[in-house]
């Protein structure tokens, strides 16, 4: 007994010993195989040191060896959640670099494809943050109005995920004949559901206790350390390129970009669900008016970019992707480089979480909204 | 700034680089020596205040590597490209730019890693994807021993 005592008393050293606790690659809230360094004095975060790599796939060399209409396909595999944004941007960045200018019902399609996904890409998000800080009724909710844009995709690019719906010069087929009653369909569903995804989550007094006020991410750090997306805009970054740089069919909306000064994990949660309206919003503005036309510019059978150097910016779900291709006027291209968000926004994590409690680093990671491929590649 | 008002500025400010009016950006190419002093003024003269790094990339040329930094400012809205080459292509080193623009930091362990191009001054340059003693996959010359890509 007196040694425990003993123990007790002298405590000052058990307090300051700190520990290196490795987080992952397999713990359930990574969401992916991302192994995390976690130096903790008890339970709070001194020190984030992200390890990477578990699924690097080598896409970019992968691109070297083949061609630009193949570059698409591999793109699904990087952000699988905004398959449909990355094959958009290679799409991109292949019809500017031949100057082709693709007919307005692509435009147009390709813009409601991707608020479809986006809208997916949230909802799977809100389901998984809500599993994350211990709710698991969020998960069923947001996987049942998800599975509705699943069946959307599946109905008309022939899969749920991995989309490859669009090729350089417009789309690889047609919409679905039932594709326009289905969206309209699943808008007014989805608009009685997403209050209740407010209801559920939002006001919950245990989610604003483990959220407000945590994870604050300054503007300055938001913009030194390049995080993009929903989570530098709820750090009051203005980095929506659909609003700054406008593509496809985005300059014809009209649309509000959700900005948040709160830099919390809560403006973070509440950027995304505000997201969610104003991409319903989006697609209501479209789904009535497609133009009639063709689906695709007529192309050549090999693809060959004149030499030099193409970039290309979309916003994915997660923020700012960016397709740099340097041609050598070949069908292959000599380097491609994919900027991708989660890569920029990972390594935020350290300076968000330093001084909070491990819990606290779950719910931070939960609204960075990391995929591990992504940031991989 | 628009792109030629960009250019016009960059030319009385930078005389020593080269420089020329891309189709999307403005394109600056600076010798490895001046890179870093170059980068620090970019970000920190009013007129242009680049403090946003949005993309990194390395880049395997026959004869050097070559690094190429996009850059913006959030507050003018104005983008460019600012580029170097490194005069040796085996063993390359380039002055880091992480000090400057933090997100670097990351953007250049990727480059050291997939390339092999060493950043000198970077606090902490170690493999971010592959293991050591692995060779460096984007180079040209890599052999694919195990045919991942090629077959």
């Amino acid at each position: 007994m007196s040694e425990i005592r003993e123990v007790i008393i002298n405590n000052d050293r058990l307090a300051t010993d700190e520990y290196l606790v490795n987080m992952g690659p397999q713990h359930p809230s990574t969401h992916g195989v991302l192994r995390l360094l976690v130096r903790l004095e008890g339970e709070k975060v001194l020190n984030i040191q992200p390890h990477s790599g578990y699924i690097h796939s080598g896409i970019e060399k992968m691109c070297e060896a083949i061609t630009y209409p193949q570059i698409i396909h591999l793109t699904d595999r990087m952000d699988y959640l905004s398959a449909h944004m990355n094959n958009e941007a290679v799409a991109l960045c292949v019809e500017n670099a031949l100057q082709v200018e693709v007919p307005d019902r692509v435009k147009y399609i390709r813009t409601i494809m991707d608020e479809l996904a986006r809208l997916a890409s949230h909802q799977l998000w809100w389901c998984v943050f809500g599993m994350d800080l211990g709710a698991l009724t969020t998960f069923f909710y947001g996987l049942r109005d998800r599975e509705h844009i699943l069946d959307i995709f599946e109905e008309t690019c022939g899969a749920r995920m991995t989309v490859s719906y669009n090729t350089p010069g417009g789309l690889m087929f047609d919409i679905h004949p039932n594709f326009q009653k289905r969206v309209k369909d699943f808008i007014k569903y989805f608009r009685t559901k997403l209050p209740e995804y407010d209801k559920l989550l939002s006001g919950n007094v245990i989610l604003k206790e483990r959220t407000e006020g945590i994870g604050h991410l300054s503007l300055s750090d938001a913009i030194a350390y390049g995080v993009t997306g929903p989570s530098g805009r709820a750090s009051g970054f203005s980095c929506d390129i659909r609003k700054h740089l406008p593509y496809s069919a985005y300059p014809f909306v009209k649309f509000n970009e959700i900005l948040d000064l709160r830099c919390d994990t809560y403006a973070r949660y509440e950027v995304r669900i505000k997201e969610m309206y104003e991409s319903l919003n989006i697609i209501e503005q479209l789904i009535d008016n497609i133009p009639e036309g063709d689906y695709a510019v007529k192309m050549k059978g090999v693809l060959k970019l004149p030499e030099g150097e193409f970039y290309q910016r979309v916003e994915t779900a997660r923020g700012e992707l960016g397709v740099f291709i340097v041609s050598d006027g070949k069908k292959n291209p000599y380097r491609v480089k994919f900027r991708s968000p989660g890569f920029s926004n990972l390594f935020a994590l350290n300076k968000m979480t330093k001084g909070h409690k491990i819990a606290d680093l779950v719910a931070i990671m939960s609204t960075l909204d990391l995929i591990i491929p992504d940031i991989d590649r | 700034m628009t792109n030629e008002e960009l250019q016009s500025y960059l030319t009385g400010r930078f005389p020593e680089a080269e420089l020329k009016l891309g189709a999307q950006y403005v394109e600056m190419t600076v010798t490895a020596e001046n890179l870093h002093e170059t980068a620090l003024q970019l970000k920190g003269s009013e007129e242009t205040a680049f403090d946003y790094v949005f993309c990194l990339t390395g880049v395997d040329y026959a004869e050097n590597m070559g690094i190429i930094y996009h850059l913006e400012s959030i507050k003018h809205r104005h983008s460019m490209v600012l580029k170097v080459r490194t005069a040796d292509r085996v063993n390359p080193s380039i002055d880091t730019v992480s000090d400057v623009w933090i997100t670097a930091k990351y953007h250049e362990r990727e480059a050291y890693d997939l390339l092999g191009i060493h950043f000198n001054n970077h606090t902490d340059l170690r493999r971010l994807f592959l293991e050591d003693g692995w060779g460096f996959p984007l180079r040209k010359d890599y052999v694919d021993e195990i045919r991942i890509v090629e077959r």
